[in-house]
């Protein structure tokens, strides 16, 4: 599996376009700091960035390269590879790249300017999106068999999770302000790994104190052991389930 | 040895393989015929795990082929248009491919490489070959490890007469050396020598599977393009009627 993960690798970063958005994450996150005065006014900058940039990049990007490496799989699919490893090698690749990006574009001026809990939950969280985000793109990927179709449906699901997701929650909390909604936007807010990462970040800032009696709620259950790992566990859900899904529908695929 | 049960394959609308029972044995040269979209390609795709079959087995040497991809190391396979990483250096090609099958240097067959004048393209990117260096490529990297089992689909298909004849002369050594060679091809007159059974395939399903002295017999002609010839008009006349 390391054989194959390598030749993935290999191939990710000769087209450089990991590297460019290394550089363009570290360029922006370094000029963050400079700009603000007050590192947690930064870091909030940043999370809004991060929340933004990050699935948008690595959807398009795993997308992209699933289908430029179509004809990579097609050759490792007559070899004697297991499916399951080919996908998974592919996975891995792609995510330990866009990983390594990010550590590099964001990691380093945050452990430089901002070394404490609240950087380091941003830094988790961007983590955990990035992978959560790959996997999703692997599953809209396997599932659609041509390129434009691929990309349109990542960038329709991107848009999903990042804007309209908000709207209809907002829409919902609206409708219904008479009844105590407070449990439900806790679990609404599970539903979406964005948000998830938002308020596992704000929460470690002071600006929760300003988002009023859900914001206390908040702070109430996710800011205990119970609540990070109820945090925790719904993102690693969001990473393997779609992964699974993918790896078992790329397993039923006709080449 | 490639043994097949009661194989089913449906695209949709299209019953793209019809129930085929076949045996295929080594040391047989077998050509797979029949008119475009007759179910060849996706034939050998399912024998090769690319193409998940709806019902049936396959037997591969024995060994069924369902969850476990070792078989495949028994088989090398030329496919109809050979598609490689555009990046990739041909060198590299192979080099990756000695690498994810593990094979000493001293039991691979080079032969193809040495003969198709391919090791001084080593530094040339797949992108910028040819449709027909890209066929040699295809053929190189199927005999490369030596396998038991050869699946060559289309192989002639843009060769030149003269590769082509070398890729002749290796799939009769390939027999000679009892392995089981499996042809697809439209050129009939190409492989006419070469060639030890015919299967012939319509809308997905095996109308026969014959020795080809049998076949001259029974259609009394002596090429073998004739001989399928013939029986294709008998096929469309059988149908028309």
């Amino acid at each position: 599996m390391t054989r194959l993960i390598r030749y993935v690798l290999y191939d990710i970063l000769r087209n450089k376009v990991v590297i460019t958005y290394a550089l363009f994450l570290f360029v922006v996150s370094f000029s963050l700091f400079q700009l603000e005065e007050n590192e947690s006014k930064a870091i909030l900058s940043l999370l809004n960035i991060v929340l933004i940039v990050v699935p948008l990049i690595g959807m398009i990007f795993t997308t992209i390269h699933y289908y430029n490496s179509y004809e990579f799989i097609e050759l490792m699919l007559s070899q004697p590879l297991s499916r399951k490893r080919i996908l998974l090698s592919e996975f891995t690749g792609v995510a330990v790249s866009l990983l390594c990006a990010f550590a590099f574009g964001v990691g380093v001026p945050v452990l430089i300017f901002s070394f404490n809990d609240t950087g380091f939950a941003l830094l988790i969280a961007g983590g955990a999106l990035t992978l959560i985000f790959t996997s999703i793109a692997f599953l809209a990927s396997v599932k659609s068999r041509d390129k434009a179709r691929g990309i349109g449906f990542t960038l329709l699901l991107w848009f999903y999770f990042a804007l309209i997701y908000d709207g209809l929650v907002l829409l919902v909390l609206f409708s219904f302000s008479d009844y105590p909604m407070e449990k439900f936007t806790l679990l609404l807010s599970a539903l979406n790994p964005i948000d998830l990462a938002r308020i596992s970040i704000m929460l470690k800032m002071d600006v929760s104190a300003l988002m009023g009696y859900t914001g206390a709620l908040y702070k109430n259950f996710f800011g205990t052991g119970a609540g990070m790992l109820f945090t925790g566990s719904i993102m690693l859900l969001w990473i393997i389930l779609p992964l699974w899904w993918a790896v078992t529908a790329f397993n039923k695929k006709d080449m | 040895m490639i043994r097949i049960e009661q194989l089913n394959k449906r695209f949709r609308k299209l019953q793209a393989l019809d129930n085929i029972n076949v045996v295929f044995g080594n040391g047989n040269v077998i050509s797979l015929i029949g008119p475009n979209g007759s179910g060849k390609t996706t034939l050998i795709k399912c024998i090769l795990g690319m193409v998940t079959a709806d019902e049936g087995r396959i037997y591969v040497n024995g060994q069924m082929i369902s969850n476990d991809p070792s078989y495949r190391e028994q088989i090398g396979y030329m496919p109809q248009i050979g598609r490689y990483p555009d990046n990739m250096r041909v060198g590299e090609l192979f080099r990756m491919m000695k690498n994810i099958r593990i094979m000493p240097e001293n039991q691979l067959d080079k032969e193809l490489l040495e003969k198709f004048r391919l090791m001084p393209m080593f530094d040339k990117p797949m992108r910028t070959l040819s449709g027909g260096t890209r066929q040699k490529v295809s053929a190189a990297l199927a005999f490369y490890f030596n396998p038991a089992i050869l699946i060559l689909d289309e192989p002639t298909a843009g060769l030149d007469p003269l590769s082509t004849e070398i890729l002749k002369e290796k799939i009769q050594d390939a027999r000679s050396q009892q392995k089981l060679v499996l042809v697809t091809s439209h050129i009939l007159s190409d492989l006419d020598e070469l060639t030890t059974h015919v299967m012939y395939m319509q809308d997905g399903k095996m109308i026969f599977l014959k020795q080809i002295d049998v076949l001259r017999q029974e259609t009394g002609e002596d090429k073998l393009g004739k001989a399928i010839a013939s029986i294709m008009k008998h096929e469309l006349k059988a149908q028309f009627v």
